[in-house]
């Protein structure tokens, strides 16, 4: 199980053979990329910034929840950070299983997990020469008390 | 006595805030509500929402966490990765 930030391009071939084994006869890879448009607006690339540290920390402990939940014990995530083009790869996820069920279920997890928890930000770049950071809570912006953590402000379903 | 806690600021806060870390000042055994408190006394600190997600020693803490000295602590904003 690895998962780390990285500042280079993601090497999607090489996160799959990082989990594949002859024991697995079941791979699951999700990659995210950068979209051209975005809530209608053309976008021509996204700078990604990371709370490093706590990023990797925050994927390990997604990747040790999906291990405990699925039984997939073989998952390697890479998130990139810096500048990145159109179709560029964000995040790739790999994960590997015995059977296809558990191998799809972690990988499900684990991207949808680390959208609302890991500390990575993003600004999108306009083609009129704009910026901006992006903000996935600003339609529901006022949720939460004081302190609350991601957790717990979406219902808690995350972990102990 | 206080106790001089350095605050890691990230993306669009560290943008509002003109600096990507701030030092704040808090009474022994404050809290991670009392450090919020104090930070949105500070000028600038409008553009932060009432209750940001804080991190202390890189792992999301809630208000009633109580800080040490030494402690890493971080203001996050709304998280876009992936």
């Amino acid at each position: 199980m690895r998962a780390a930030i990285v500042e280079r391009p993601i090497d999607t071939g090489a996160l799959l053979a990082e989990v594949a084994g002859h024991a697995f006869g079941a791979s699951a890879l999700f990659v995210g990329t950068v979209r051209e448009v975005n809530e209608g607006r053309a976008v021509t690339g996204i700078e990604y910034s990371s709370y490093s540290a706590m990023a990797e920390k925050e994927m390990a402990r997604i990747v040790a929840e999906a291990a405990e939940r699925f039984g997939v014990t073989a998952i390697a995530i890479e998130h990139r950070v810096g500048a990145l083009a159109l179709g560029d790869a964000s995040v790739a996820i790999a994960a590997s299983h015995a059977h296809r069920a558990p191998a799809l279920d972690a990988m499900r997890y684990c991207i949808e997990e680390l959208k609302k928890r890991v500390p990575v930000w993003k600004r999108e770049l306009y083609t009129d020469g704009t910026r901006e950071w992006i903000d996935p809570t600003a339609q529901h912006a006022a949720a939460g008390a004081a302190g609350t953590t991601p957790d717990s402000a979406q219902g808690g379903n995350a972990h102990a | 006595m206080t106790v001089v806690t350095r605050v890691l600021l990230f993306a669009s806060y560290a943008d509002a805030l003109g600096a990507s870390e701030i030092d704040v000042a808090l009474p022994e055994h404050a809290t991670v509500g009392d450090l919020l408190q104090a930070v949105r006394g500070m000028a600038a600190a409008h553009a932060l929402p009432a209750a940001p997600f804080i991190a202390v020693n890189q792992e999301y803490a809630s208000a009633g966490v109580v800080l040490r000295a030494g402690d890493e602590v971080a203001i996050i904003p709304p998280v876009a990765g992936g």
